[in-house]
């Protein structure tokens, strides 16, 4: 949310100081992919509304009239924000994304997926204490032993808040749940 | 004076100290959620409305509501001490507030974006008060072309509205909308666009979309500008505000135009954002020195805040009255309701008058306490922010997937959020508005329903939005709006000629 409300000049100074050997991917070209995949979009809903039916019988309109619209609109629009993306070679030299930049976006993303494939597994509070500490230690550079207090504390404090305060169960791991370890569930 | 009597039953309900504690928590979370990066007041609200389920639901809305006036207060602490908006709507904050810091007039800073949001706010809920009885009352008589009618303005005006690409804006609201249908078909009961999986079955909730867009996305933004946190340090002491205080009514009149303003940007809804910009250009153009403006001006405080506040708070007056939320988190208070039990629209002041004046006397109460709160507890939200990323980053992440879980218990939701992550960051990069793609997403099916109700009265033909006054205006007014970007593209060459 920043960085598209800091005031104008900031944004400018920051973008020539960007050099463009180091874009990763200039905005006409994610430009570009977002609006094919709107216009991919489109086409899914379309296919599948006409398939439900989206016409009118005799008790009214069919469940796809009121989809292949909104769909026949995002066509349009999607269209037209291509063929602006590919007429617009100014945007050619604007990065995307820089490499650095990206990484440390990635850093977190990544990290991000491996935590929900472990809270799918092993339970949410086995993989918010790993995810914390590990998280702290790579990108934080903290002490091992300061990482994992924190992670403990806020899995502990998520445990507490939620098993007994609101007794509202989050998920234990579909694979393994390590708190039968410690015999708690 | 009806209202007044209402009103007080509202304070009866509202005062008891049961509902005072819950109000002081939600101010104090929603400052902090204010003063966090990745957390605001939209997904705020979403990670913590599961929490509220086995509340009563006045208590619950008080809660909450409470949370939404914390997040407008404590947006502007980070705009003034660290230059660093927390809420979008606090950016024009920072053009004067963030001056008046570095020369050493913190405190008075704070002291006053903090009353002139309380002053904003206050303006609003006293014509939310009279006003939306007043259109709950006249929206009774609508049929579905008429309810058809108020969305297609609602959704007509982001278009209208907004400076960016009007392309940009339909695309994302209608994949809003094309999410909204997929899953059980309210009107004839059909799948659709489920393409076989049970996941699909249920549709796509909007508060997951919220979470994902709105957490993760800022959190992925934050981390490639690599924030570092260096600001100023403040102490608020009571002989600065009462100082302040003295100052502050020379201009009431900057205070009254941005009350408007932010009254008439939360109604239509443009949002606090757009209106914390419009007050800060017209107080600029209005001022005697405008040259002051961006080193520390008063005014260029006074204006952005009071309008993003009145504004954010009268965002709840369509939301209340007609059901329709005039912002992303007017919207989610909304799913609020729907989840409570309630139905939204007109007849809420008929059918649960405790509750509606419960919330309004609460939002007086509200931001009396949020006033108090922020004033005396910068310090400690200040240092907050002192917390380095690296250790916020991943717990937001955290508590986010716990909010995303929670709403259906489902992971597959987790997924999803994930997913909506992503889109939030392009979305922002790429300049799609997100705004109309949740309300979209929230009143799709309700949007979806009136219009096809509105089909089956006049046997599918499109006359019966322009069959009487009422609807035919409302329905011109939204294609006017539609087309605004056109209109005003074609007016400048006329003037050019001539």
């Amino acid at each position: 949310m920043r960085s598209y409300f800091l005031p104008k000049p900031y944004k400018s100074i920051n973008m020539s100081e960007q050099s463009n050997q180091n874009a990763l991917i200039s905005m006409r070209a994610v430009e570009i992919i977002v609006a094919l995949a709107f216009l991919i979009f489109a086409i899914v809903i379309m296919h599948g509304s006409l398939k439900m039916g989206a016409s009118w019988t005799s008790d009214g309109p069919q469940a796809g009239y009121f989809p292949f619209y909104i769909s026949l609109i995002i066509l349009v629009t999607s269209f037209v924000t291509f063929i602006q993306a590919i007429l617009n070679k100014e945007k050619s030299n604007e990065a995307f994304a820089n490499k650095g930049p990206f990484r440390q976006v990635l850093a977190v993303l990544i990290p991000a997926f491996l935590f929900t494939l472990l809270m799918q597994l092993i339970g949410i509070y086995t993989a918010a204490a790993i995810y914390i500490s590990f998280f702290m230690v790579w990108i934080g550079k903290y002490p091992i032993w300061k990482s994992v207090s924190i992670g403990l504390g806020v899995s502990i404090s998520l445990y507490m808040m939620f098993e007994y305060w609101f007794q509202i169960p989050l998920p234990s791991g579909s694979l393994f749940n390590p708190l039968t370890l410690l015999g708690i569930q | 004076m009806e209202e007044l009597n209402a009103l007080f039953n509202g304070f009866a309900v509202a005062l008891t100290p049961f509902n005072i504690m819950l109000m002081l928590v939600g101010v104090m979370l929603g400052v902090i959620i204010g003063v966090l990066p990745g957390l605001g007041g939209a997904n705020g609200i979403a990670i913590l409305l599961p929490l509220t389920f086995t509340m009563s639901p006045t208590s619950a809305i008080i809660m909450l509501s409470c949370i939404y006036w914390g997040a407008l207060f404590g947006g502007a602490i980070t705009s003034i001490l660290f230059n660093i908006p927390g809420e979008p709507w606090s950016v024009a904050t920072t053009f004067d507030g963030y001056p008046m810091a570095q020369q050493g007039k913190a405190g008075e800073a704070l002291t006053i974006s903090f009353t002139s949001s309380f002053i904003g706010a206050l303006f609003a809920i006293i014509m939310i008060t009279f006003l939306a009885p007043l259109v709950a009352k006249f929206a009774l008589r609508f049929g579905p072309p008429e309810f058809f009618a108020v969305y297609l303005l609602t959704f007509c005006s982001f278009v209208g509205m907004n400076k960016g690409s009007p392309f940009k804006v339909l695309s994302a609201m209608m994949l809003g909308f094309g999410l909204a249908t997929v899953g059980m078909d309210s009107v004839t009961g059909q799948l659709r666009l489920t393409f076989g999986s049970t996941e699909l079955m249920r549709g796509f909730d909007f508060l997951i979309a919220v979470i994902g867009l709105f957490g993760i996305g800022e959190i992925l933004q934050s981390m490639e500008e690599g924030l570092n946190f260096s600001g100023k340090t403040a102490k608020i002491r009571a002989k600065v505000v009462f100082e302040t205080w003295a100052k502050l009514p020379r201009y009431w009149a900057t205070s009254l135009r941005s009350c408007l303003i932010g009254c008439w940007m939360g109604i239509t809804p443009g949002g606090a954002t757009p209106a914390a910009f419009m007050s800060y250009g017209l107080a600029k153009q209005m001022s005697k020195n405008p040259q002051n403006f961006g080193k520390g001006d008063e005014v260029g405080l006074i204006a952005p805040e009071t309008a993003n506040n009145a504004a954010g708070t009268a965002a709840l007056l369509p939301m209340l009255s007609l059901g329709i939320p005039g912002s992303p988190t007017a919207a989610v208070l909304l799913g609020g309701l729907l989840i409570w039990g309630l139905q939204p629209g007109p007849l809420l002041f008929i059918e649960q008058p405790d509750f509606v004046w419960g919330l309004i006397a609460s939002m007086y109460l509200g931001n009396i306490a949020a006033l108090f709160v922020v004033l005396t507890c910068v310090p400690i939200f200040a240092s907050i922010l002192k917390i380095p990323f690296s250790i916020i980053a991943p717990v937001i992440i955290v508590i986010c997937s716990v909010g995303a879980f929670t709403v259906n218990n489902a992971m597959f939701d987790v997924w999803l959020m994930l997913g909506f992550g992503v889109l939030g960051y392009l979305f922002k990069k790429l300049d799609y508005p997100m705004a109309p793609m949740v309300l979209a997403l929230v009143l799709g099916d309700r949007a979806e329903d009136s219009f096809r109700q509105a089909m089956l009265l006049s046997q599918g033909s499109l006359d019966i939005f322009f069959s009487n006054t009422l609807v035919g205006t409302i329905t011109t007014l939204a294609l006017v709006l539609l087309f605004w970007p056109l209109i005003s593209k074609i007016r400048p060459k006329k003037v050019a000629l001539q």
